[in-house]
Parts: structure tokens; C-alpha cells; sequence
């Protein structure tokens, strides 16, 4: 998995409506980028509706959060309507998993990628970063607001 | 008593029973956080009717799933103004295919709630407050998914298995 002070690696990648998103749209804001294993899986649902709920105030502290997945943009977009979530959803799927593997969290065995939390700081510089020990563990919110607390006291 | 404004975000240890918060039964400490818009939530509430356990429960409503969550934890703490949280709690999770205004108002008056009251208690900041205070409290202690049960300060998301039922004395 990549390491905090590493540069995070570039990417260009469609979101849910087929729009082209890049590392360097977040320049001068904190990204979280929200690594799971694949759309319409019940865990899944769950991580992305209880970050939706804390949306609001990680905007207030100006966060961005953005979910990849090796899904399709097709099927990102009916996921995202499907859990009536705005976080946009990132397609990995074409080479498949190229991101996912540049940022070190592919899943070999199921080809798809590692459930993980990477917080990117306004310099492009991975700032945090937290890899579930297994796929069906969800990382908290909380866990999210105790890298952004860590950010301010460094 | 800090306001949830004031409270942080940040990861805490697992829940303990607050001074305000809806107990029901005697026995071990189990702390629900739970939506009412959940049919899991439901389905959890059915089988840990009469357990032997001492229940606390904790408003976790997910918006962005269950549209009128936010809500019925409003109303539940309107209801709770007038002595009867559990009951419409129970009301709500017995029937969740009528969860609108006009079931609302129609449970509320079956309860023998003062309508005019609980229409006012409902919409009010300080009922606001107190559901918002039990959410950031489950994201401070990592809940993810509805519900999750906090047993002797371990979490166990989803509806309980038979194991960890047949721990809680539920038969």
C-alpha cells in the first residue's frame, strides 16, 4: 500500500456520468480517495451511505471524498442512484485496476481492489492512509476525521 | 453537557449509557444504534423482544438510504417529551410500510399523545439536537452499518446471529 509523504500516483479515470476526473482537480484541497471492492455488494452500501451522511461536514473542512472501484462507469451510475449517494464514484475498469495497483491495493485473488481510506493533502502528497483487514471491514467515519485532526496537529 | 455542535468527530472508545439515554430491561449493557427506517433495524428489535438484557438505544438514522429517518427520530423524541419513546419505537418497527405524516399523527393519537405537543416537539432545535447527539456518537464509535450492537464494548453490525443472540439470553 502506498505510504504517507509519497506522492500519490496520477489518474485519469471516468466518474458515474462518463466525465474524465483527475488527481489534479483536487490541487490545493484534501482528497479522500475511497479504495472498495465492487459496486452493489451489501458492504459496500453501507460504507458509502455513512460517509454520505458526514459529507457535509467534511466539505465544511474542506474534503473532497471520491469512491474507486474496478466497476464500469455504467454501473457506477446506477450504484450511485441505487444508494442515493452524491459522492462520486471513480471507474477503474479500463486496464483494469491500473489506479487501484499504482496505489498498491490490489486484490490478486479477486480481482478487484483492497477496502482502504488514502487522504491526498493539497500538495498531492499522500497524507494518511488505511488498508481494512479485511474486505468486510468498513472503515468508520471517524477514522477519516482522526486523520484530519492528526493533519492539523502536525 | 456539550451540544453536538461542539462535539468532535473523532473515534472514541465503545459507547457507555448516558444520562439521558432510552433505557429498557435489566441485565448486561447492550447500545443499539439503530434507524427507524431500517427493516433490519426491525427485524433486530423483534428478536430482542424480552431479552434479558438492559437496551439502550441510539438514533443512527442513514438519509441517504432511508429518506424519512431523520424524522421518525425526531418524532420518537417528540414522543419520548410525553413519556412514550418506546412505545411509538415499537409502533414504528411493528408496521414499517406507514411511516408518513398521516401515520405519524394517527400512531401519536393512538399512543394518547397530545397531538398539538408532539407536531411542536417534533420540529424543534432541542429534539434536533438530541438525535444528532446519538448519531455523532455512533460515528465517534465507528458504526458503519444499521444496526450495530455494542455487547461488553465489542461492536456487532448487522442483525445479531444466532450466537451472539443465545449470549443475550434471547430464545
Amino acid at each position: 500500500m502506498i505510504e504517507p509523504g509519497q506522492p500519490a500516483p496520477d489518474f485519469t479515470l471516468p466518474d458515474q456520468d462518463g466525465k474524465e476526473v483527475s488527481l489534479g482537480d483536487f490541487a490545493g484541497r484534501t482528497l479522500v480517495l475511497v479504495f472498495y471492492p465492487s459496486d452493489f455488494s451489501p458492504v459496500c452500501t453501507d460504507q458509502l451511505n455513512v460517509y454520505q451522511e458526514v459529507l457535509g461536514e467534511l466539505e465544511e473542512r474542506g474534503v473532497h471524498l471520491v469512491g474507486v472501484s474496478v466497476d464500469s462507469a455504467w454501473t457506477h451510475k446506477a450504484f450511485q442512484a441505487d444508494l442515493g449517494v452524491t459522492i462520486p464514484l471513480l471507474a477503474d475498469f479500463h486496464p483494469k485496476g491500473a489506479v487501484t495497483q499504482a496505489y498498491g491495493l490490489w486484490n490478486e485473488e479477486y480481482g478487484v481492489s483492497a477496502r482502504a481510506l488514502v487522504m491526498v493533502g493539497p500538495d498531492g502528497e499522500v497524507r494518511w492512509a488505511y488498508r481494512s483487514a479485511s474486505p468486510i471491514e468498513i472503515p468508520g467515519a471517524n477514522l477519516i476525521f482522526d486523520a484530519l485532526d492528526q493533519q492539523r496537529a502536525a | 453537557m456539550p451540544t453536538s455542535s461542539s462535539t468532535p468527530w473523532t473515534s472514541s472508545g465503545p459507547p457507555e449509557q448516558g444520562p439521558d439515554d432510552h433505557v429498557r430491561g435489566e441485565g448486561p449493557l447492550v447500545v443499539e444504534y439503530a434507524d427507524l427506517e431500517c427493516a433490519f433495524c426491525a427485524k433486530t428489535n423483534e428478536l430482542l423482544a424480552g431479552a434479558p438484557v438492559r437496551r439502550v438505544f441510539r438514533h443512527f438514522p442513514m438519509t441517504s438510504k432511508h429518506p424519512r429517518a431523520r424524522r421518525l427520530a425526531h418524532a420518537a423524541e417528540a414522543a419520548s417529551l410525553q413519556g412514550a419513546f418506546w412505545e411509538l419505537h415499537d409502533s414504528l418497527y411493528s408496521d414499517q410500510g406507514r411511516l408518513d405524516d398521516p401515520h405519524l399523527w394517527q400512531r401519536a393519537r393512538e399512543l394518547g399523545l397530545d397531538l398539538e405537543r408532539f407536531e411542536s416537539d417534533r420540529r424543534s432545535d432541542a429534539v434536533a439536537e438530541r438525535v444528532e447527539r446519538d448519531f455523532r456518537s455512533g460515528i465517534r464509535a465507528g458504526v458503519t452499518t444499521t444496526p450495530t450492537l455494542f455487547v461488553d464494548g465489542e461492536a456487532h453490525p448487522g442483525v445479531p446471529g444466532a450466537e451472539l443472540l443465545a449470549r443475550l439470553g434471547c430464545t
